[in-house]
């Protein structure tokens, strides 16, 4: 068969069709790009400012999608939830609650897919990292007029750097339901077996060398002291190491990387010192969140960098028991990584929608001596009590929770006095956290995994790229 | 009159569309011919709607989410900027550099070994099924739980492998947290996971090349490797160069084995896929829009691949 010019005729009618139908997918295409204009009436950020102080009307019938309801595998926390709702339509009677059950409550993909597809529930479940990401998709109300001291009395005594991670530009985006600092999780039986004080953490890094050291010299596999060099895990806690020693990752203008120091090569040069020197660390590397817990719950590991809030994985999970663990500050406690998650309310939903909204989380989440805070419930349902998680109330609010909290205690609270006695300043993450993260887990990887790792030039690559991720923010 | 009457009882199967029936005997046939298809294009019409949106939609918008980024809640256009974006980050070329290995790596491992396993299965009279269940039996197994089973194996501190090293005198090798043997663990287990399909499709292939050929080759006293080199693989050559074409594709795609054994990057970013990248960008960094960038380098490159791979495999049978 010979072919007269580039395209025959029939090939031309297909290549027309083909055309056509790209344009015709292209069209599609562009009906999806989302806007952001998409208000859909009434919305919270329109409105006016005294209407929405004002508290929810009565005769206002509203119906509330609500994240993460404990799933039925968690009987005593649904039992909870469903008595709060029970109490909550007391007071409200105009409004239903329909709890939406998800379990775990937040998965990155899930949430993302879920904010482009603008499906997220009238009021949704967010963590404090999440604030730029909801932003971006336009997804959350300003609720900064709708949250004062009548509609959430704790206000006044809730710790305002909580709220400010939760702002942006001055504007109020979510309200917090739980909160952590990292400290230093240690396995007190370990502790005794290598006749270290359990009641004395380790409180700088030195000490935590030599403790690791000791705990090492147990033998049978296992490691003083464990480190994440993964899935981003490695870079996060590099950031919490620097924090605790008075470092930053960022400069305050927020345009260069600021751990290429002295500073930055001493924390990499004990983390080498700890994996090759001492043998203290282990041979597995490469671990990401959950591996290290499983270390410790297996009775293997004596320390690593942690939230109050893994000890309650480790419990519930993996089998382990509240006595056998105690909390200390960050090594240096100049500062440290605070987190937490919170509940944001879908951007457009109605006004009466948001009040709802706002009283159901100070309801559930934000009232001392009820809903979580119900600490005489909580252990009445077998649930523990006595973590130092959260920990966002201060002034009179705090001292009455501690008092209820410890008067309820399921687990020896003076485990985490070395925590509690000292609270270390919290800061929340660097700009384009996870970015950077990405850039530290390498660093933190060659520590771990090459005997022969440079840390200045390790240091040297990831503050250039580091600065290649901000220039380009 | 007679010529396009003849012409309608018997188009030739690559006919252009017919013309406008002018006559009510043309208009009959024409809704004859149309009820004939109705059935046709009903089945059709399922499958084109599922590729449409799950397919194709879903391609054009990836097209377009390249070139668009969220800014203060709306999606504004961004030019090549994604495309800078990811031409500047270090990251890119580490991911391109680790996928040419394990597709390198794979192509060694993963193409010959089972081939190799397909010509041994293939001299076996006996037992040649339970052989065949033995090789396909790591398909069946849940990729998670597979990885799991490498992981412990090459674990340097109570892994397997080092445990047989050390047993017979040989140094421990650190295996996934090295930079230098990272990769090559990842295509070991990638190829162990894998080869079972492989091997029965060249299996199969084998099983059509005709006996005399090889007799006729042994009465000219070819050895093993000149049968294999002379009949086998002239007559396998169809099979083995597509295979060759989808495994050079789905190795430039790996994401599972890396991702579950090294948690992504490994040691200094040494396992880092582009494909990861991709989901890095997507899921981490939440930027779709370099996500997609990526992904249409990644498609563009591949298709561009495969039509001159094509190509050349015409211009050569020719």
């Amino acid at each position: 068969m010979t072919r007269s010019g580039m395209i025959r005729p029939r090939d031309r009618r297909r290549h027309a069709a083909a055309l056509a139908s790209a344009l015709a997918l292209a069209a599609l295409a562009a009906c999806g790009t989302s806007s952001s204009d998409d208000g859909g009436g009434g919305g919270g950020d329109a409105v006016d400012a005294a209407e929405a102080a004002a508290p929810l009307d009565p005769a206002a019938k509203v119906s509330l999608t609500i994240d993460c309801m404990p799933p039925a595998t968690e009987k005593a926390e649904l039992r909870q939830w469903k008595e709060d709702v029970e109490k909550f339509n007391e007071k409200y009677p105009n409004v239903t609650i329909e709890g939406k059950q998800t379990d775990p409550c937040l998965e990155p993909p899930r949430f993302t897919a879920m904010l482009k597809a603008k499906s997220q529930p009238d009021v949704f479940y967010t963590y404090f990292t999440d604030l730029q990401q909801v932003l971006d998709n336009d997804g959350a109300t300003d609720i900064s007029a709708y949250v004062n001291d009548r509609t959430v009395p704790a206000l006044k005594d809730m710790d305002p750097g909580v709220l400010d991670v939760l702002k942006r530009d001055g504007k109020l985006y979510g309200l917090p339901c739980s909160n952590y600092t990292m400290g230093l999780l240690i396995n007190r039986p370990l502790f005794e077996k290598a006749g270290l004080d359990p009641d004395r953490p380790p409180a700088t890094w030195p000490e935590v060398r030599a403790a690791a050291k000791r705990i090492a010299a147990l033998g049978d596999g296992t490691a003083g002291f464990g480190e994440y060099s993964a899935g981003n895990n490695g870079g996060w806690h590099y950031t919490a190491t620097t924090y605790g020693l008075g470092g930053d990752i960022v400069d305050e203008r927020g345009t260069g990387a600021a751990f290429d120091d002295a500073r930055g090569r001493r924390i990499l040069d004990n983390l080498k010192a700890m994996r090759w020197d001492d043998d203290s660390m282990g041979r597995t590397q490469l671990l990401k969140w959950g591996d290290l817990q499983k270390q410790m719950a297996a009775g293997k590991l004596g320390m690593f960098l942690a939230a109050p809030d893994d000890i309650t994985y480790m419990v519930q999970n993996l089998g382990a028991k509240y006595e056998d663990y105690g909390m200390a500050p960050i090594p240096g406690q100049r500062a440290t990584l605070f987190g937490g998650n919170d509940y944001m309310i879908k951007k457009g939903i109605s006004s009466d929608k948001v009040k709802a909204a706002v009283a159901w989380i100070t309801f559930k989440f934000l009232t001392p001596g009820k809903g979580q805070f119900d600490w005489a419930r909580t252990k009445a349902d077998g649930l523990p009590v006595g973590l130092p998680q959260p920990a966002f109330w201060t002034g009179a609010t705090k001292s009455a929770d501690d008092k209820a909290r410890a008067a309820s205690s399921t687990m020896p609270v003076a485990n985490f006095r070395a925590f509690t006695a000292h609270p270390v300043q919290g800061r929340h993450e660097p700009p384009k956290a996870q970015e950077i993260y990405k850039v530290l887990d390498t660093v933190m990887s060659a520590v771990l995994t090459n005997e022969d790792a440079d840390t200045g030039k390790l240091l040297d690559t990831a503050r250039r790229q580091v600065d290649q991720i901000l220039a380009n923010q | 009159m007679s010529a396009p009457v003849l012409a309608e009882r018997q188009p030739p199967p690559s006919a252009p569309a017919a013309p406008a029936p002018r006559s009510p005997r043309d208009r009959a046939a024409f809704r004859q011919a149309l009820r004939r298809n109705l059935t046709a294009h009903g089945f059709l019409i399922g499958a084109v709607l599922c590729f449409s949106f799950f397919s194709w939609y879903p391609m054009v918008r990836e097209f377009f989410l390249a070139f668009e980024k969220r800014e203060n809640g709306a999606t504004v256009w961004a030019g090549w900027s994604n495309f800078t974006y990811i031409f500047n980050d270090p990251a890119f070329w580490q991911a391109w550099r680790n996928t040419l290995l394990f597709t390198g790596l794979a192509l060694l491992l993963g193409f010959a070994v089972p081939f190799v396993v397909a010509l041994v299965l293939n001299e076996f009279r006996h037992g040649r099924g339970y052989l065949r269940l033995l090789v396909y039996l790591p398909v069946m197994l849940p990729p998670v739980a597979s990885v799991l089973l490498f992981k412990y194996f090459y674990d340097p501190g109570y892994g397997l492998f080092n445990r047989v090293l050390g047993a017979v005198g040989l140094p421990e090798q650190q295996w996934l947290q090295s930079t230098d043997t990272a990769m090559l663990s990842v295509v070991i287990a990638a190829t162990w996971m894998n080869m079972g399909g492989a091997t029965l499709i060249y299996l199969a292939a084998l099983q059509g090349v005709p006996g005399e050929q090889y007799e006729a080759a042994e009465l000219d006293g070819a050895g093993i490797l000149r049968k294999i080199w002379h009949v086998t693989i002239p007559q396998t050559r169809l099979v083995l160069s597509l295979m060759l074409l989808m495994q050079i594709i789905a190795t430039t795609q790996v994401f599972v084995e890396p991702f579950l054994l090294t948690g992504g990057a490994g040691p200094e970013g040494a396992t880092l896929t582009v494909v990861q990248l991709i989901y890095q960008y997507a899921f981490t960094f939440n930027n779709y829009g370099s996500a997609a960038a990526l992904g249409l380098v990644l498609l563009v490159l591949l298709a561009a691949f495969s039509a001159a791979y094509v190509r050349l495999s015409r211009a050569s049978e020719e």
